[in-house]
């Protein structure tokens, strides 16, 4: 690495304001949204709707106001970590929690024995 | 030889051990994420919970998220949204070397916001919260429907928001902090790291605001009959 990008250059990519100024009229926008569709009935699709309105604000302020849409890949593998990690504790704890109720298989996992030698 | 001449012109906030300036940034962001993703956990444990409750309670929690006022929710969302702007901005203008006294004004005003989201949310919700009787173990007076559940939503509401104030006043803290470092010349556009990992975590407690908006106010949804 040469002197200049390394000591003397000045700093990372500057966002222009325009681009500070274009997410937030975009995340203020979704807020009111995300607000509004609550007085709206679509069932289901009111859980769905807020979820996503706020993943995609979430999206936002990772990429643009944290720099994470220029930082570099070893950043984005330990934030993709975290969301990772996060997804196996929800997942794990309602794959025990939602299926509570299933009935017991007499057979337990046995059954799966010639399902999978069937494959080999 | 170039590493000699490399010491010899110590750039202001360069620490020994790394062998550029970027690499340094780079380990100081790598650091903050890293610490980031364990509070992302933290919160994930209580979303999680808050889940798997809901599932257990849906109609109860509709209950309770409906004795909350949706218009203290948006407008606290929308002050906070406002706060990582101008934070943004202070970082902004450290890095592209604009006179101290902009990013002064820029963190002060993120401070002040921040305030503001706590006496809204203190002032207007907790206190009102107790007074009207739905502040679990203190002071409860609502014996409609699903009253049990819709405490145990209120527990959650609580134990949420609480958690989350309590990052607000430990960002508020770190600002003070930055705003003093800035006051005294600290930075540059050649080292700002402070500021830079300061912004991601207040980001970074706008993000969980942004998920615990719908998650206690919204879903469910507010039309009539819902």
């Amino acid at each position: 690495m040469s002197e200049a990008s390394g000591h003397s250059s000045g700093s990372e990519h500057v966002v222009p304001v325009s681009t500070y100024v274009g997410v937030f009229l975009a995340l203020i926008g979704l807020t009111a949204l995300t607000t509004g569709v609550a007085y709206i009935d679509l069932g289901r699709w009111n859980t769905v709707a807020a979820l996503a309105i706020a993943v995609i604000k979430m999206l936002l302020v990772v990429l643009f106001f944290m720099h994470v849409k220029y930082s570099t890949g070893l950043t984005r593998i330990a934030i993709l970590a975290g969301f990772f990690w996060l997804l196996i504790m929800i997942t794990l704890t309602l794959s025990d929690e939602l299926t509570r109720g299933w009935e017991i298989v007499s057979h337990g996992w046995s059954v799966m024995i010639p399902v999978v030698l069937r494959l080999l | 030889m170039s590493e000699l001449a490399a010491h010899s012109a110590h750039p202001p906030g360069f620490a020994h051990q790394f062998e550029t300036v970027a690499q340094q940034r780079e380990a100081g962001k790598l650091g903050m994420w890293v610490f980031l993703v364990t509070e992302i956990l933290f919160f994930g444990g209580m979303f999680t919970a808050y889940t798997v409750y809901r599932s257990l309670h849906l109609q109860a929690f509709i209950t309770g998220s409906h004795l909350l006022e949706v218009k203290f929710g948006a407008t606290n969302t929308a002050v906070l949204i406002v706060s990582s702007l101008t934070m943004a901005m202070a970082i902004r203008s450290a890095q592209t070397g604009k006179r101290k006294g902009q990013t002064i004004w820029w963190l002060i005003l993120t401070m002040l916001l921040g305030a503001t989201f706590l006496f809204l949310k203190f002032r207007f919700e907790w206190y009102h919260d107790y007074v009207d009787g739905i502040v679990p173990g203190v002071s409860w007076s609502y014996h409609g429907p699903y009253a049990p559940g819709a405490e145990l939503f209120m527990c959650f509401y609580f134990f949420m928001t609480g958690l989350h104030a309590l990052h607000m006043i430990v960002g508020i803290g770190i600002l003070t902090v930055l705003t003093v470092m800035t006051a005294r010349n600290k930075f540059s556009p050649q080292y700002y790291a402070p500021l830079e990992i300061s912004g991601l975590y207040w980001h970074f407690v706008d993000i969980v605001w942004i998920f615990l908006f719908p998650l206690l106010y919204l879903i469910g949804g507010r039309y009539p009959g819902s």
